[in-house]
C-alpha cells in the first residue's frame, strides 16, 4: 500500500490492531456482517500512520451505528441520520484529523437523505462506511430504502412498492468524488477500498454489502453467494480491462453508450476490445454506468469505481479564511470593535 | 419663493417614520436619517416594518414597508409608541399608519402618489388629501415625485430611474425640519456608491432639492431641535440587535481562544446574524450554511466536540426542528449556543413581527429531562453582552445555552458603546489536559458537577460519548435504573448551580411595596418607561426585568415575597408567569399579556398598572 499525503497529524510508533481495541462489549448479532466489517477498520486504522488521537469516528442511529463504541479513537454516537452534518462539523472544525462516519442504508438514505446529496455535493473530506443491508435491523426488520421491489418485510406484508435507492448512482447525481462498493465477506476488498478512500480527498462512500442475518438473511447472497459470485460479481481495478466470470473470460465492452457483456474469443472479442476502469476520470459519466449495473443482464461491479479530484468543503474554508486574514486589517476583535462609522463622545 | 427665518422648537424626544412601498427604499432612508441623528448626539433606538414577502403587489396595504426612528436628548428606551412625524410616500402608506401617529403630529405627503388608482388600491373611497379626514394633523403636501424629477433634469435620465430617488428628497426636507447637516449623509453616499459616482451625485442633488425645497415652503412654521443627549463617554455606533448578537459570540469565541464555529440557515428574523458571521473570516469564524435547521446545529455538535465555540441561531420553526439534537448536546455535556430570535408564532405564524412565545419551548421543548440554560437579552445592544454570556456560562458549564432574542431586538437598532475586548469577563472552559491513564468523560467537579472537555488529537482522551445515556464516571453505555436517575438527576443540578455564578436578580425601586411589574427580554424598553411615567405621577411602583431565567437568579423567590401584587408583563399567552408560579407558587401573581405581533404601548401598560393598584 502507499503513503498517504494529507495534513494530518503522524504517529511517531508503528501502531498495530491492539491500539485500536476499546474496552466495550460487541453487541451485534452473533454472525452479523458488521463483525467483518469491524475487523477490517482495526486492520486499516495501524496501517494509515495517524496518531491515534487524530481518528474521529462518528454515525448516527442503527446497528451500523453503535460502531464507535466498538474502536478506540475519538468518537460520537449521534442520532438519527445525522452523522454526516456532525462529522462536517468536526472535520471543518479540525482538519487535521482522519473523520470516519459510520452509518446504515437508512440512517443515510431514508431519514438522513438531504444530509446524504449535500455532504456528497459539497465534498468534505470524510470516509463513510455505509452499511448497505437492505433491512431496518434495529427496530427489527421493516423495508428501508434499498429494499428490492416486491419484498415482503414486517411493513410490507403485501411486498413493496417503492422503487429501491442504487446507492452508487444517487452518490454520482449528488455530484460525488468517490465511490466503491465491497461486499462483507471479503475483507482484502473491503480493506483496499478502506484505504482508498482514507487516501481520497473528499467525502469517500463505501457501499458494504452486509447482511443482516436476522431480518434480511442472504440479502445479497444471489451476488455474492459462493455459487454467484462468478456470474454475478465484477471487480474493477484502475487501469486494468473490465473482466469477470469464471477465468475471468468475460468482460464489458463500450457500445456506443452503453455497455455490454462480452466474452473473450466469442466473436472475435479480444482483450483490447474491452473496457479499461479510469477511476481518476472527472466525468462520471461511465462510473455512473457501472455503477447502476447489475442482475440479470449485467454482474453488479465492487472496488473503487470512481475516485476523482475535486477540492474538498473543509480546504475550502481554510483556503478563504487564510486569504480573508491576509487581505482584511481586521485582525482581532478590537479592531472590529472600532470599524465601521462610528463617533466618539467625551 | 423666499426663504425665512423660522422659530427653533427644543423637543426632548421625536419620533418619526418613513413609510412607502416596499419598494420605495424606505430602509434606506430610515438609517441614513438615525445615523444623522446619530452624528448630531442624540440617543436613539430604530425599528424596521417591514412585510415578510419581498414585493407585494404595489400600492397594496400588503406591500407597505416602514422604518421608525425614536431620537432624543435624553436616554432613549424604546422604539416609540405613537409618530410626531411621518413622511408616507403612497395612500396604501398613509391609510396603514395613520393610526400611529399623534394628534397634530406633521404627516409629510407625496402628493403625487396619490392618483385615482393607488387610492382605489389602498381602498380609500375619497382622497384623503381633499376631504377632511386629516385636519387633526399638520400636512405638508409636497409633489415629491414631480420635483425629484425637476432637480434631476439635467441629468438626461430616464423618468423610471429619475423618480426612484424621491425617497432622498423627502429624507432632505426631514434633514431641514430637523435642522440636520447634510454633510454626514453626503459621505454615506459616497461610501455607498464609491464605483458610480454619478449615483452618489443624484443623491446629493435630490437630498439638497428636498432641503431647500423645505426652507422655501410656509407649510413648514418651525424647524425641531433635538439637543445631544449626555451619553457615556466612548466610542459609539448605531448597532441592531443581531449584529450585536453576532460580535458578542466573536468576542466569547477570541477571549475563549476555542474558535467561532456556526452552523446555521436562513430564517427569519435570524438570517442577519448568519450573515454577519460569514463576513468575518479574517477573525477565524467558520461558517457552515447548513442544508437545513438540524444539519445546522448538528455540525455546530461535531464542531463543539471537536474544541470549538460552537452556535447555531434560528427562529421559532427552526427550534422545533432542532429539539432533537439540543437532547443530543444536553446528554453529551457539550458547550453549544442556540441563539433564538422570536417572532410570532405558531408554525411559520408572523415571520417578520415579534413575539416572546418560544420560552416554553426553550425552557421544556425537548424528549426526556432535558435542561438548558435559557438567557434572553432586553434591548438591541445589550445583546452583545447576552450573546457573550451564553457563550461563557455554555463552555464553562459544558451545557447547552438558548439565548433568546426576538425580531424587535434583531432588526431594531440602539446605540452601542464599544466595549474593549481587554474588560470582558475572562473565560475558562474546562479544558482537559494530555493525560496516561484512561480518561473518563463523566468524571466531573464536584462544586460545579462540569465534566472535562477533551478535544479529539490530545493524547490520552481518547473517549465515545453518544445520545445513549451513560455511565456516570467511566462513559460507558448503561441502562441501569439507579444509574439513569443518578445521571437525570446530575444534568438538572449541573444547570441549577449555574445560580452560584449568575448575577442577583436587580429591582428597579423600593424592594418592597404594593406592586412588583416584572418582565423579561425585550420588553425592557416599553416597561421601564410605563414605570417611569408612574414614578412621575408619583406612584410607588418597582420593577424586575429578568435576563437570567434558567436557572433563575437565587434571590429571585424573595423578592416575589416582598409585594402585596406581581404583575407579569409578556407579549405572549402567559408563559414567564406560569414560570415563575410553578417555582414560586403564591397566589398574588397576577399576569397580563398581549400576543399581537407588535410590542407593549407604554399607555397599555400604564393603564393596566394603575387598574391593579386601584383594585382591592
Amino acid at each position: 500500500m502507499d503513503i498517504i499525503n494529507n495534513t494530518i497529524d503522524r504517529s511517531a510508533i508503528q501502531l498495530s490492531k491492539i491500539d485500536f481495541e476499546s474496552d466495550q462489549m460487541v453487541k451485534w448479532c452473533p454472525g452479523c456482517g458488521a463483525h467483518a466489517i469491524l475487523a477490517a477498520v482495526e486492520r486499516v486504522f495501524p496501517k494509515l500512520g495517524y496518531k491515534k488521537e487524530n481518528f474521529c469516528l462518528v454515525s448516527g442511529i442503527g446497528c451500523s451505528s453503535r460502531f464507535p463504541y466498538y474502536v478506540n479513537t475519538y468518537g460520537i454516537h449521534g442520532i438519527h441520520g445525522r452523522a454526516l452534518p456532525i462529522a462536517t462539523g468536526v472535520k471543518v472544525a479540525n482538519p487535521h484529523l482522519s473523520v470516519w462516519v459510520v452509518t446504515g442504508d437508512g440512517d443515510s438514505l431514508a431519514i438522513g437523505g438531504n444530509h446524504f446529496i449535500h455532504t456528497i455535493r459539497r465534498n468534505v473530506d470524510l470516509n463513510v462506511l455505509l452499511f448497505n443491508n437492505e433491512i431496518y435491523g434495529l427496530t427489527k426488520g421493516q423495508y428501508s430504502p434499498t429494499t428490492p421491489m416486491n419484498k415482503v418485510t414486517k411493513t410490507s406484508p403485501h411486498g413493496t412498492i417503492e422503487h429501491p435507492f442504487n446507492i452508487g448512482e444517487l452518490v454520482m447525481g449528488a455530484q460525488g468524488t468517490f465511490f466503491a462498493r465491497v461486499p462483507d465477506n471479503d475483507i482484502t476488498l473491503m480493506t483496499e477500498a478502506m484505504f482508498e478512500a482514507a487516501k481520497h480527498d473528499g467525502t469517500s462512500i463505501i457501499e458494504i454489502l452486509q447482511n443482516c442475518i436476522i431480518f434480511a438473511d442472504k440479502a445479497h447472497q444471489n451476488i455474492i453467494g459462493k455459487e454467484s459470485r462468478d456470474a454475478n460479481m465484477c471487480v474493477v481495478r484502475n487501469g486494468e480491462p473490465i473482466l469477470f466470470g469464471k477465468d475471468n473470460k468475460k468482460g464489458l465492452r463500450l457500445q456506443g453508450t452503453e455497455l455490454e457483456v462480452v466474452e473473450l474469443g466469442v466473436n472475435g472479442v479480444t482483450i483490447d476490445d474491452i473496457l479499461v476502469h479510469d477511476r481518476y476520470n472527472p466525468n462520471p459519466w461511465i462510473h455512473t454506468m457501472l455503477a447502476k449495473l447489475g442482475p440479470p443482464l449485467y454482474p453488479r461491479v465492487f472496488g473503487v469505481i470512481r475516485s476523482a479530484m475535486f477540492p474538498t468543503y473543509d480546504d475550502l474554508v481554510e483556503d478563504k479564511i487564510q486569504s480573508e486574514k491576509e487581505i482584511s486589517p481586521i485582525k482581532k476583535m478590537d479592531h472590529l470593535l472600532r470599524s465601521g462609522e462610528t463617533w466618539e463622545i467625551m | 419663493m423666499t426663504k425665512m427665518k423660522r422659530p427653533v422648537q427644543d423637543r426632548e424626544s421625536v419620533v418619526v417614520k418613513f413609510v412607502g412601498d416596499s419598494g420605495d427604499g424606505m430602509q434606506l432612508t430610515g438609517g441614513i436619517f438615525s445615523n444623522s441623528a446619530a452624528f448630531a448626539g442624540n440617543d436613539l433606538a430604530t425599528f424596521p416594518d417591514f412585510p415578510s414577502e419581498i414585493r407585494a403587489p404595489q400600492n397594496t396595504i400588503a406591500g407597505v414597508s416602514g422604518f421608525q426612528v425614536h431620537m432624543g436628548s435624553a436616554k432613549i428606551f424604546t422604539t416609540g409608541d405613537l409618530c410626531d412625524v411621518i413622511v408616507t410616500m403612497n395612500p396604501a402608506s398613509l391609510k396603514a399608519n395613520l393610526k400611529w401617529a399623534k394628534v397634530g403630529a406633521t404627516l409629510i405627503i407625496d402628493t403625487d402618489a396619490f392618483d385615482e388608482k393607488s387610492l382605489e388600491k389602498a381602498g380609500y373611497a375619497s382622497n384623503p388629501l381633499d376631504d377632511n379626514s386629516l385636519d387633526k394633523y399638520n400636512v405638508i403636501k409636497s409633489p415629491i415625485t414631480l420635483l425629484t424629477k425637476e432637480s434631476l433634469a439635467d441629468f438626461g435620465l430616464d423618468q423610471k430611474t429619475a423618480t426612484r430617488s424621491k425617497n432622498m428628497f423627502a429624507l432632505g426636507m426631514l434633514y431641514f425640519i430637523f435642522n440636520r447637516p447634510l454633510k454626514p449623509a453626503y459621505k454615506f453616499f459616497d461610501n455607498k456608491f464609491k464605483k458610480n459616482p454619478t449615483i452618489a451625485k443624484i443623491n446629493k442633488v435630490v437630498l439638497e432639492a428636498g432641503f431647500n425645497y423645505a426652507d422655501t415652503i410656509e407649510a413648514i412654521e418651525s424647524v425641531i431641535q433635538v439637543s445631544p443627549a449626555k451619553l457615556e463617554p466612548g466610542l459609539y455606533r448605531n448597532i441592531t440587535g443581531n449584529v450585536a448578537t453576532a460580535w458578542g459570540l466573536l468576542a466569547a469565541a477570541e477571549k475563549s481562544k476555542r474558535g467561532l464555529f456556526l452552523g446555521s440557515y436562513p430564517i427569519t428574523p435570524a438570517t442577519e446574524i448568519l450573515m454577519e458571521l460569514a463576513r468575518h473570516k479574517s477573525l477565524g469564524a467558520k461558517v457552515v450554511q447548513a442544508e437545513d435547521e438540524i444539519a445546522g446545529i448538528c455540525s455546530a455538535i461535531g464542531a463543539s466536540y471537536a474544541g470549538k465555540m460552537a452556535c447555531t441561531t434560528t427562529s421559532g420553526p427552526g427550534l422545533s426542528l432542532k429539539s432533537e439534537a439540543i437532547g443530543l448536546a444536553v446528554m453529551t455535556e457539550l458547550p453549544l449556543v442556540i441563539v433564538d430570535v422570536q417572532r410570532g408564532g405558531p408554525s411559520t405564524g408572523l415571520p417578520t413581527k415579534s413575539e416572546q412565545s418560544d420560552l416554553y419551548q426553550a425552557l421544556f421543548g425537548r424528549n426526556g429531562e432535558c435542561p438548558v440554560l435559557v438567557i434572553a437579552a432586553s434591548s438591541s445592544d445589550n445583546c452583545f453582552y447576552y450573546a457573550y454570556m451564553a457563550a461563557k456560562l455554555s463552555m464553562e458549564h459544558m451545557t447547552p445555552c438558548i439565548l433568546l432574542t426576538d425580531g424587535y431586538l434583531g432588526f431594531g437598532s440602539a446605540l452601542f458603546r464599544d466595549p474593549k475586548m481587554a474588560n470582558l469577563p475572562p473565560i475558562n472552559p474546562p479544558i482537559a489536559k494530555a493525560c496516561k491513564t484512561q480518561f473518563q468523560p463523566y468524571k466531573r467537579d464536584p462544586e460545579t458537577l462540569v465534566r472535562q472537555w477533551a478535544i479529539p488529537g490530545t493524547e490520552g482522551c481518547r473517549h465515545r460519548i453518544g445520545g445513549l445515556e451513560k455511565e456516570n464516571v467511566t462513559g460507558s453505555v448503561s441502562t441501569d435504573p439507579l444509574n439513569h436517575q443518578l445521571m437525570v438527576n446530575i444534568r438538572a443540578e449541573k444547570v441549577a448551580r449555574v445560580a452560584n455564578v449568575i448575577p442577583e436578580q436587580e429591582i428597579d425601586g423600593p424592594a418592597k411595596g404594593d406592586l412588583l411589574v416584572v418582565s423579561w427580554g425585550g420588553t425592557y424598553g416599553a416597561m421601564h418607561s410605563a414605570v417611569q411615567q408612574m414614578r412621575k405621577e408619583g406612584k410607588k411602583i418597582s420593577h424586575a426585568h429578568f435576563h437570567y431565567i434558567s436557572p433563575l437568579p437565587k434571590n429571585t423567590g424573595k423578592i416575589l415575597q416582598n409585594f402585596k401584587k406581581i404583575l407579569v408583563c409578556e407579549l405572549n399567552g402567559g408563559q414567564f408567569v406560569n414560570y415563575l408560579r410553578m417555582n414560586f407558587p403564591q397566589p398574588n401573581i397576577y399576569q397580563f399579556n398581549k400576543v399581537q405581533g407588535v410590542p407593549f404601548m407604554i399607555n397599555e401598560l400604564t393603564d393596566k398598572f394603575n387598574q391593579l393598584m386601584e383594585e382591592k
